[in-house]
């Protein structure tokens, strides 16, 4: 009996001569592969300087078997020679799917050092914004071409898709924009009264809602869950055509995707939402009447009497006059990206939420720029 | 794994029923899968080759009857053996089923790290070695699944569904959208893949070729059940009008099946 330099449930390591005899045994599974390959080390080391590997004893074995024995083999002839023998005949179309070992590849993405990371992000970022900007602006300009051209030319302007946009952005939000803005109506008169109450001022929280809705927040509101719900669909439904080549066909049949997708839009949105806006600063309005009747006792007819005296129409006009051109950068935001869907769903789904996030922030940076425009003009 | 003695059937497919809703897809089906061999599963579109392959593997729960894999009851196992016996087989998705945000050689590696702890460089070896035996170019193993051609994401995904050595293989249309050459590369690298490490294949497919070159029995889905499982010849001379129809129609003849 040889000396025995090193065991384990699946090998034992003999001295021989020249080299040391190694006799595999048991199953070489993936089941038992954590164990195998832990005992690696050690096995390798008692080897010595090259080995017989023996493996007539083994029971079972499959790809990672194979692969394990060949990881063995590869780490015995670091240090000499290592030859294989006493395969069975069941083992042996295994051995050779798996007979060489594969060179060193990358499994993973490069990485870059951390210290660079927010260096990249940013500078990534920043060209990303320019681009987009530049390209949304590029859209734009394409986009009032070919609706100025229409105007000349009305045979271009599809009138059935313009009725059914109208009907699914105007009529159909109606319900969440008059919900919105009626609860909204009705919190700012419960919380101003309450502050203007300390004041003994509480009757000119009609002045404040009259204000605050006609100017601002009506349309403002409306404007958002427009963008919410209508922008981000234009972006999903134009995309997901785009991502069926449909786009590409309208194209080869001698269609212009602006004038078939986008004008279309375009011009439900810009009618729809200054009627929408209408609406929610009536709405609005009802709502703050109501809780001014529950919390102040302001009857609706005093009420009606006191907002005809303190605001005036200029209120209304200033929100109303912005609503056209909201839905304008609504409606172009969201159809320019989904024109811009390239590649897979997952761009459709990150494009979707780009043209959101994008179309509230235009509406509100363009909401700005008209309160300083109108304070500027004493409206 | 060869040590233990396992049943000469593997799949047993009894009285089988699936519908959904009112629309009852099979009803009172019954298949066998003998071990090592490859089956190939065709019928007419919606005759419910893809429902039955989603019925086997436990995606679809059937409305009755009995699921047997290795000798075991599907419907009898408890969570944790259900979870177990999922190693014992592997899936191959129509479109491959990468995880796109993980690179080949980590989407390979992905039923490594759930079932096992094993050290980094075996589980990055046996990817490799996976990989290869696909027949991937080992650049491949760093790139994405957006960035592969939809022939090599069918090879990444067949090296993932080898990883953790199933003995049974599931294939759901391995050849739909490769080109023929591609479609023939990947026939063969089946039947040898299934030759060298005894698996046994269950292979549901359009493609005739497919059927006449790798299959060594065909069964035919139609009528809710399974018209016959055979091997192509005695296939060939049932008679029943579609199967007549699809085997001796041109595009069989061209495939060479007459």
């Amino acid at each position: 009996m040889a000396e025995t330099l090193a065991q384990n449930d699946f090998m034992t390591v003999e001295r021989g001569s020249p080299s040391a005899l190694v006799h595999l045994r048991g199953d070489w599974t993936i089941d038992n592969a954590v164990v195998i390959d832990e005992a690696m080390p050690a096995i390798v080391a008692a080897c010595g300087e090259g080995a017989v590997v023996d493996c007539s004893g083994i029971t079972g074995m499959d790809t990672t078997g194979a692969v394990l024995i060949r990881r063995y083999l590869a780490h015995i002839e670091e240090e000499g020679a290592a030859v294989l023998t006493g395969v069975l005949g069941a083992h042996k179309t295994l051995l050779e799917v798996i007979s060489c070992c594969p060179p060193p590849a990358q499994t993973e993405p490069d990485h870059t050092p951390w210290y660079l990371l927010p260096v990249i992000q940013a500078g990534g970022a920043t060209i990303l914004a320019l681009r987009s900007t530049a390209r949304l602006l590029g859209f734009l300009g394409l986009v009032l071409i070919r609706l100025f051209g229409a105007l000349f030319d009305p045979g271009r302007i599809r009138l059935v898709p313009v009725v059914h946009q109208l009907e699914v952005v105007g009529l159909q939000s109606m319900g969440i924009v008059g919900l919105i803005s009626f609860l909204i109506g009705a919190v700012m008169v419960n919380q101003g009264a309450i502050q203007l109450a300390k004041f003994g001022a509480d009757i000119f929280v009609i002045d404040m809602l009259g204000i605050g809705h006609l100017r601002e927040l009506g349309i403002l509101l409306t404007a958002i869950i427009i963008a919410g719900r209508s922008g981000s669909a234009f972006t999903a439904q134009i995309g997901s055509m785009v991502l069926h080549e449909e786009v590409d066909a309208m194209k080869t049949l001698g269609m212009e995707p602006i004038d078939v997708l986008v004008l279309p839009r375009l011009m439900a949105l810009t009618l729809s939402l200054p009627l929408l806006t209408f609406y929610a600063d009536v709405v609005g309005i009802a709502g703050g009447a109501m809780m001014a009747w529950i919390q102040l006792d302001i009857t609706p007819a005093n009420f009606l009497i006191y907002f005809r005296e303190v605001i005036s129409i200029d209120h209304y006009w200033v929100g109303i006059i912005k609503a056209p051109f909201f839905a304008a950068v609504i409606a172009t935001t969201g159809c320019f990206h989904g024109l811009r869907v390239q590649g897979s769903a997952d761009a459709l789904g990150m494009r979707t939420t780009r043209s959101v996030v994008q179309s509230i922030f235009l509406v509100i940076v363009l909401d700005a720029l008209f309160a300083i425009f109108f304070t500027s003009v004493g409206l | 794994m060869a040590a233990e003695k396992k049943p000469e059937i593997v799949v047993s497919v009894r009285d089988l029923k699936t519908a959904f809703g009112t629309h009852v897809v099979h009803d009172g089906l019954d298949l066998d899968v003998r071990r090592g061999e490859i089956l190939g599963v065709v019928g007419g579109s919606g005759t419910g080759k893809s429902v039955l392959l989603k019925a086997i593997i436990g995606l679809i729960k059937p409305a009755a009857g009995t699921i047997e894999i290795n000798g075991k009851n599907r419907a009898e196992m408890t969570a944790e053996e259900d979870r177990l016996s999922r190693r014992e087989w592997g899936v191959l998705f129509q479109d491959g089923a990468l995880f796109s945000s993980l690179t080949v050689a980590q989407n390979i590696q992905v039923p490594l790290r759930e079932h096992f702890h094993m050290s980094p460089s075996l589980m990055k070896d046996l990817a490799l070695s996976k990989l290869t035996m696909a027949g991937l170019e080992l650049e491949a193993a760093a790139k994405f699944p957006s960035d592969l051609s939809g022939g090599m994401r069918k090879r990444a995904a067949l090296a993932r569904s080898l990883v953790l050595d199933p003995d049974l293989l599931f294939l759901d249309e391995p050849t739909a959208g490769l080109d023929p050459i591609g479609a023939a590369a990947f026939d063969g690298l089946v039947k040898e893949l299934s030759k060298s490490l005894g698996l046994t294949v269950f292979l549901v497919t359009h493609d005739l070729d497919t059927l006449v070159r790798v299959c060594d029995r065909i069964a035919v889905l139609g009528d809710q059940k399974i018209l016959i499982n055979a091997p192509l010849k005695e296939v060939m001379a049932f008679d029943h009008p579609w199967v007549r129809e699809y085997f001796h129609g041109p595009r069989a003849r061209a495939a060479g099946a007459t």
